[in-house]
């Protein structure tokens, strides 16, 4: 039996990398509560994840699973993301800048997960592919139309 | 962060500022509100400065599971903890409110005794049954090994009550500074013999 990692331990470790995620697909107040969310399921599943696994993929695939539901939810209510974004987001100094916030939540769906699971965290195109379903190449094919999205709308040249 | 390398100009768009530690201190707060009220914190813990430096305080909804001083490593403590009761720990001082107050009222001369729930299942067997009975011997007083040895209906198991003591997973709840060699030395000490003479010299002075 290998030593298993107090749970204080990793969200210590994680905490900070899941809620930038969560800030990147979902609005402030919903972030916050994705993230909640993550780590209550984590801590509840923890005692049963194999002591070698790999931490890190497995909160984000908690965490997606999590922003799914809360888009869902949303969809269900009938407000733009978007809308939604920008507005609770002026008031929110140290979030992701405004103008990429709005920017990401125009993305699909997937091109979003792609590129925030890939670019901002670092995580390899297999292990997205993972936690989306698919293959390594589809996501990295969603990542890069995504990138090359959003150098569109903050004019960047390639 | 390897994001960097990968594309300078999205990598740019992509750093922004970090979660602010008050901001993931407030999210803690509440995941350990939460995780109590969906029964999944199975241990809580705080620490606590005093005279016998950092202490590291657990507990289970039982009762305190255990004290730990600094020297015994509080990551190795909690790492032990995880191994042999549940990895489901988290930093959440509410649990123990009770005990870090009564045990600074202890430091303070303010407080002889402890009325706290204990949680005892990392003790079984007769260093358990040895356990139970330190709290006999009572405040500013002193007994031998051989005495708790005999007052737990062994009196050869002279060198277990010395172990059961050396165990002890509640230090100062469980008042095994209390417990001396019969020649008058102070004996050995979890907490080391200097932290075993300040709580005789402490209890002797109230």
């Amino acid at each position: 039996m290998s030593a298993k990692q107090p749970f204080d331990a990793v969200v210590t470790t994680h905490g900070p990398t899941i809620l930038r995620v969560c800030r990147a697909v979902l609005r402030p107040a919903d972030a916050d509560d994705a993230w909640a969310d993550t780590f209550l399921s984590a801590l509840e599943a923890y005692p049963r994840l194999p002591a070698d696994a790999n931490v890190e993929a497995w909160l984000v695939t908690i965490a997606h699973r999590k922003t799914i539901d809360l888009l869902r939810r949303a969809a269900r209510q009938a407000v733009p993301v978007a809308e939604l974004t920008a507005t609770a987001n002026t008031t929110d100094p140290g979030q992701l800048d405004l103008d990429l916030t709005r920017a990401l939540a125009e993305l699909p769906d997937k091109q979003r997960f792609c590129v925030v699971y890939h670019h901002l965290i670092g995580l390899p195109y297999d292990e997205v592919a993972e936690i989306l379903g698919g293959t390594a190449a589809a996501a990295r094919r969603a990542a890069a139309a995504g990138i090359a999205k959003l150098r569109t709308m903050k004019g960047l040249t390639p | 962060m390897n994001a960097e390398n990968r594309n300078h100009s999205i990598a740019g768009l992509l750093s922004p500022a970090p979660p602010t530690n008050t901001e993931l201190d407030t999210l803690r707060d509440r995941l350990a509100q939460r995780a109590e009220e969906a029964g999944l914190l199975d241990i809580a813990y705080r620490t606590l400065d005093g005279p016998l430096g950092t202490l590291l305080l657990a507990a289970t909804p039982t009762g305190i599971l255990r004290v730990a001083y600094q020297r015994e490593g509080l990551d190795e403590v909690l790492t032990q903890l995880a191994a042999k009761v549940s990895p489901r720990i988290i930093a959440a001082p509410r649990r123990l409110d009770a005990a870090a107050r009564q045990l600074e009222e202890y430091f303070a001369h303010r407080r002889e005794s402890f009325d706290l729930p204990l949680d005892l299942s990392l003790s079984t067997g007769f260093r358990r049954r040895v356990l139970e009975h330190l709290p006999a011997i009572g405040y500013g007083r002193t007994a031998s090994y051989a005495t708790v040895a005999a007052a737990v209906d062994n009196p050869k198991a002279v060198r277990a009550v010395g172990s059961a003591c050396a165990t002890n997973p509640l230090p100062l709840l469980i008042p095994c500074h209390r417990v001396v060699r019969a020649d008058g030395a102070m004996g050995n000490y979890l907490g080391g013999l200097a932290a075993k003479r300040l709580l005789l010299d402490l209890e002797a002075a109230a």
